[in-house]
């Protein structure tokens, strides 16, 4: 616990705004955390203590994961966990080698057409095309029911290359030059000192472009017709919203013997896992990568 | 280095920009651009006369008000009240839980809303054990569009304080002393040094908010539609998809599109030429 620093100026504080802050508090975080207690709980109860209770565990008596297992245990949510990973993967990694060579380049004052790329890339800011003349776009290029169409047409958003624009232009301008007489050529500049000097701007939007990609349902639902193609977020959408789990082309074999409902959220714990896990390395960086990258745009 | 970027803007931005024409086309698929016939308004003067096209209308502009009076405000109350918890380890802890949610998918949070106040939820166990009768709060066309803020306040409201949380950070300590001086309680302080200090972000906020008012939760919206029927949920963006893609009435979904584009437009350029009049720095400079 740190030290408290209390400004001079500032009187001591009543006990009871002190505790009536405290119960704020508590209930503040209450509101978040006890959904997921409930759905994690119910994702590891076994089917005697869900009926129990009826529907729901908030602490399961007895821990199975059955329901887990039956996941992996080689079915379409099997298949679809892989393809929304690999969407992510190869998503957020050509996202950002685009983002990146732009920012980059109009980070460079003087270049050919410099301020007429700028313009041009932050007019997208102020209007969108539409959702149909998008989709047509994907459409006649051929794109239709394939992943490149939830990856190619979103790639670049101009946001994303005015942060990283933002801190590039904060490296020293020295830096550049001292590498060019050293006979850098401008790919050599980008990858040895500018890509390691804006590794936490690039870390940051590259987060935030995985999290875009994994939780991506609207994209899937547009463009992919066949549900063998589906990513986990449409699946999840079909099994635990619309409650088709027990439809004849069910992809979990047995599905008598685990609760289904167990089932259900234990994809919604499956989807949220990976969010957890960058979540972390998100709360490091974001507020300070926004904010800086924002404001210098 | 700009070309990669460049291009993809040019084919899934500026070229699709052009694609609008079709709002002014019998558009048939098959035929593509050039072969298509022109129809000039026609495609207009059907979705005036469409009620569906002004239900959604009118839902879009009531969920935009509510998101406005209710949600509008909840990340400022936030950002001074955490902004008020002294000891930074315990506001870094409650910052890093509240934020969580706007990292979740909206089917993820739909199941969670569906799982606490479906009609099987948490609540509705507690009410039945309790001898209450539930209530029908997933699928109540009545109350839907609150459902949707009040969804809408969990998954954003927390990530909504940090914007404001740096602004109360970058207010000058010195007046809160000054103020402090001249004998200005904690409520005197937050309305004459706080506020007056949030305000330009406050500002920002508003306009981005109500370039934004033609968009209301499409992804939210789409997942939850079936459960109220389109009379209560269906918006200006649900109306182009089903319109468009569903049903393939090309011209028409384009239409209502090209519409709620340009009015987003001009509601952003109007919006900040206000807060130049008003004496702020609004999103761009003239």
């Amino acid at each position: 616990m740190s030290a408290i620093e209390r400004p001079a100026w500032m009187g001591t504080p009543r006990i009871g705004t002190t505790v009536l802050r405290g119960i704020g508090l508590v209930i503040l975080c209450a509101l978040v955390i006890f959904p997921f207690l409930v759905v994690v709980s119910t994702s590891l109860a076994t089917q005697a203590d869900i009926d129990a209770n009826g529907g729901y565990v908030i602490w399961p008596e007895s821990f199975s994961i059955e329901a887990y297992r039956q996941i992996f245990d080689g079915t379409q949510v099997t298949r679809s966990i892989i393809i929304s990973v690999g969407i992510t993967v190869v998503g957020t990694a050509f996202s950002l080698f685009c983002t990146v060579l732009a920012a980059y380049g109009l980070s460079r004052r003087g270049t050919l057409f410099q301020r007429g790329l700028l313009t041009f890339v932050l007019l997208t800011l102020l209007f969108g095309p539409g959702m149909i003349p998008v989709y047509l776009m994907v459409k006649n290029l051929g794109m239709l029911n394939t992943y490149w169409a939830l990856i190619i047409p979103t790639a670049v958003s101009a946001f994303n290359v005015v942060i990283i624009r933002g801190f590039i232009q904060g490296i020293p301008s020295e830096l550049f030059d001292a590498a060019r007489i050293d006979g850098a050529s401008e790919w050599r500049v980008l990858w040895l000192v500018v890509i390691p000097l804006s590794k936490a701007a690039i870390a940051v939007v590259g987060l935030f472009l995985a999290v875009g990609y994994w939780n991506n349902y609207f994209g899937p639902l547009l463009y992919l017709n066949d549900s063998n193609m589906w990513p986990l977020q449409l699946l999840m959408r079909s099994f635990v919203l619309q409650n088709n789990i027990t439809s004849t082309s069910s992809p979990l074999p047995g599905a008598a013997m685990p609760p289904q409902q167990a089932v259900q959220m234990a994809l919604v714990v499956i989807a949220t896992v990976p969010i957890l896990c960058a979540y972390p390395f998100l709360t490091k960086h974001m507020s300070k990568g926004m904010l800086t990258g924002a404001v210098k745009g | 280095m700009v070309a990669p970027a460049v291009i993809l803007l040019l084919l899934f931005t500026y070229i699709p920009l052009l694609g609008n024409v079709i709002a002014f086309m019998d558009y048939v698929p098959f035929l593509g651009f050039s072969g298509s016939s022109w129809v000039g308004l026609d495609n207009f003067t059907m979705l005036f006369s469409d009620p569906a096209f002004w239900s959604a209308f009118s839902n879009t502009l009531q969920i935009t008000a509510l998101q406005l009076i209710l949600f509008f405000p909840v990340p400022i109350l936030l950002a001074v009240f955490l902004n008020g918890v002294l000891r930074s380890s315990v506001q870094r802890f409650v910052q890093s839980v509240i934020y969580l949610p706007h990292f979740l998918s909206w089917v993820i949070i739909v199941a969670l809303f569906q799982q606490m106040f479906g009609g099987a939820g948490v609540l509705n166990r507690f009410l039945i054990t309790h001898g209450i009768s539930p209530l029908e709060i997933m699928s109540n066309p009545e109350t839907f569009k609150l459902l949707l803020t009040v969804q809408g306040i969990w998954k954003d409201a927390g990530w909504g304080t940090i914007i404001f949380l740096a602004a109360i950070a970058a207010i000058d300590g010195h007046l809160y002393e000054a103020a402090t001086i001249d004998g200005a309680g904690p409520w005197r302080r937050f309305w004459h040094v706080t506020l007056p200090g949030m305000r330009p972000i406050i500002v920002l906020m508003l306009i981005l908010r109500l370039g934004d008012s033609l968009s209301v939760g499409f992804e939210q919206i789409l997942l939850q539609r079936d459960a109220v029927g389109p009379g209560a949920a269906e918006v200006l963006d649900t109306f182009v998809y089903f319109n468009g893609v569903v049903d393939g009435s090309w011209g028409t979904a384009t239409a209502a599109g090209l519409l709620k584009g340009i009015v987003s437009l001009v509601l952003v350029l109007a919006a900040n030429k206000l807060a130049h009049k008003l004496g702020e720095e609004g999103i761009y400079q003239r």
